[in-house]
């Protein structure tokens, strides 16, 4: 029982870090980003190239696939993304799921279509188990490892968010760009740097995902349907609302699959359509601005 | 002076046939005759369009947009094989039975549409689409499962035409429930009706001031597009006598958007148009690039909105000044 709850918590967290870049880029700035998957898989293909084939460390590969990944990011914000803002959301949409087809591709082209595996260090490998009976708790310690570091990270984007300067000129920037850049605040870079952050926190995520989530090409597209629900589930009033979503759903997944395995993805599917018919802008929305 | 009748004939005048249009019909019945080798290409490219017109019912006309159409098509598909496997192999019963179930699945899921914004919408189709997948896959004792529901076998149309194995009549028969259906929805969108479907598309919040009751009007037009494309897919399973998960699948709802696009939205014809284009591309790059077909359909995605959607169908436009941001 609380093993499941455990998993539960672990894949949620995981899917958290997964889709708060997106959050962020779909929630904030209003743009439908479909190919947020590929961004994540980046980075968890950046992981098993750097593991594999230049011997790097496991835990030096976390923060650079982030770096990297955010470079891209802002790189594709600049050149490709920018223009799209102001676009019709249909638009938005089929770029960006072209987008998304292209690195599925690309993947399968340069790398084939197998599945990746991560060598895991010794010291991550290992299981605690704790109580026994109906109240077993058995913690693999990768997936410790995870919910420690995505804690930590929702406390740091939380506070940023909502503490820094740069936090509040995010938030007046994307409730009234013309006014924001009205009182000197460069709309483009807050953009930017957001897209970065986000895209970098994707391909993290896709580093720390890979080996319970596996990586194999089609990863953007399968991920994808978990990422948007978790956004569209847990509305955008901060990030608190899609962390909530992120553990309900890895929760609901994870219980689901095991105890009625005949269901497969239907609960978590089903959840979505009535928690959203029961509140279209997901479980916390923003007071003010739009 | 503004007299209704003045509009009324403005209605009538552009839902007039052109010779043109009577040409391409024509030229359509006639490849089965003129290409036979080529019929089973005809007779998809026919469900594809008549399933993104389905689609533009609801996305070009009254302004929805769905990632989960595919949800309708492939119920349609899995009715009608069921139904000439386990019911009756007649194909025109079938495909009746097929729309008018899709219809109703339609009208059942149109409430999950009517709130929220863009980004909602698009989940919950999707959702549904992906639902149904799932319950495809996992009532494998109905459905077969991931391998498909093999073995239905279709009687002979109107019980004159049996299929051929050149796809023949399959291609006719497509056609003439393509056209059928084509103008019945050629006089619902140039019919008053219609016209308040446009006018929820271009601002929902007027339509609902000057008196459109926007909530059945939408639920109404969901119902009659999801029909239309259980009808699509119903042609689709009887014409190659199997259904699969694939039909359900995430890929068909982004093509059919996609064909749509190409061809352009808000016109009948550009469901028609979107898939011969997309079908022949599909066609020639996949003997070109057997694996990579994806890349190339994900780089025209992309091309056709960096250009502007209405723009690349115009090509001379392309010198010209451009003019606000797209529709």
């Amino acid at each position: 029982m609380l093993t499941i709850l455990f998993d539960g918590i672990a894949y949620g967290m995981l899917l958290f870090v997964l889709a708060v870049g997106l959050a962020v880029t779909l929630g904030l700035m209003n743009f439908i980003n479909l190919a947020h998957g590929a961004f994540a898989m980046a980075g968890g293909y950046l992981t098993v190239f750097a593991m594999q084939k230049l011997g790097v460390p496991f835990l030096a590969c976390l923060p650079l696939a982030f770096i990297v990944v955010a470079l891209a990011g802002a790189l594709l914000e600049r050149t490709l993304y920018r223009p799209m803002y102001g676009k019709p959301h249909l638009d938005q949409v089929l770029f960006s799921i072209g987008l998304a087809f292209m690195a599925v591709a690309a993947i399968d082209y340069f790398v084939g279509s197998s599945q990746q595996n991560i060598q895991l260090p010794e010291w991550l490998r290992g299981r605690t188990e704790v109580g026994d009976g109906a109240l077993l708790l058995g913690m693999g310690h990768y997936r410790l490892f995870i919910i420690a570091v995505c804690a930590v990270l929702t406390v740091v984007l939380q506070l940023i968010l909502s503490k820094t300067r740069f936090g509040s000129r995010l938030r007046a920037a994307v409730d009234d760009p013309r006014v924001a850049s009205g009182l000197g605040i460069n709309v483009n870079v807050v953009f930017l740097l957001t897209f970065a952050v986000g895209s970098g926190l994707a391909g993290l995520g896709g580093a720390l995902g890979a080996e319970i989530l596996g990586l194999d090409p089609t990863f953007p597209l399968k991920y994808m349907i978990y990422f948007l629900i978790v956004v569209s589930v847990g509305g955008t009033s901060s990030i608190t609302g899609p962390l909530a979503a992120a553990l309900l759903l890895g929760i609901a997944d994870v219980a689901g699959k095991y105890f009625i395995p005949k269901m497969g993805a239907f609960t978590v599917y089903l959840l979505m359509i009535l928690i959203l018919m029961w509140r279209p802008q997901g479980l916390f929305t923003r007071k003010g601005g739009r | 002076m503004n007299e209704p009748s003045t509009y009324q004939s403005a209605l009538l005048h552009k839902a007039r046939w052109r010779p043109l249009e009577f040409v391409v019909w024509a030229v359509a019945f006639a490849l089965p005759f003129l290409m036979p080798s080529h019929s089973l290409l005809v007779n998809e490219i026919a469900i594809v369009a008549l399933f993104a017109m389905s689609l533009d019912l609801i996305l070009g006309y009254t302004g929805i947009v769905s990632l989960g159409h595919a949800a309708f098509f492939g119920f349609g598909a899995y009715t009608a094989a069921l139904f000439a496997k386990l019911v009756m192999p007649d194909p025109t019963v079938g495909l009746l039975v097929a729309t008018v179930l899709s219809a109703v699945l339609g009208l059942v899921a149109s409430v999950t549409i009517l709130r929220g914004s863009d980004l909602t919408r698009l989940m919950v189709t999707l959702g549904t689409a992906l639902l149904l997948l799932e319950l495809a896959n996992k009532l494998d004792w109905l459905t077969g499962g991931a391998d498909g529901l093999q073995g239905v076998v279709m009687g002979p149309v109107l019980g004159l035409f049996e299929f051929d194995l050149y796809g023949r009549t399959a291609a006719w028969y497509s056609l003439a429930v393509m056209l059928l259906l084509f103008l019945v929805m050629r006089r619902i969108v140039h019919s008053p009706f219609g016209a308040t479907l446009k006018a929820i598309r271009d601002n929902r919040l007027r339509a609902m001031a000057i008196g459109i009751p926007v909530v059945s009007r939408v639920v109404v037009i969901y119902t009659v597009a999801a029909g239309i494309a259980g009808a699509a897919g119903a042609l689709l399973a009887q014409t190659t006598g199997f259904a699969s998960l694939d039909v359900l699948a995430f890929d068909r709802s982004a093509d059919v958007l996609l064909m749509l696009v190409i061809g352009g939205v808000g016109w009948l014809y550009g469901g028609v148009a979107g898939a011969i284009v997309f079908k022949l591309l599909q066609n020639w790059l996949s003997a070109v690039t057997p694996q990579y077909w994806m890349f190339w359909i994900g780089l025209l995605l992309v091309l056709l909105v960096l250009v502007g959607r209405d723009r690349v169908l115009k090509p001379w436009t392309w010198l010209g000044k451009r003019k606000g941001s797209g529709a």
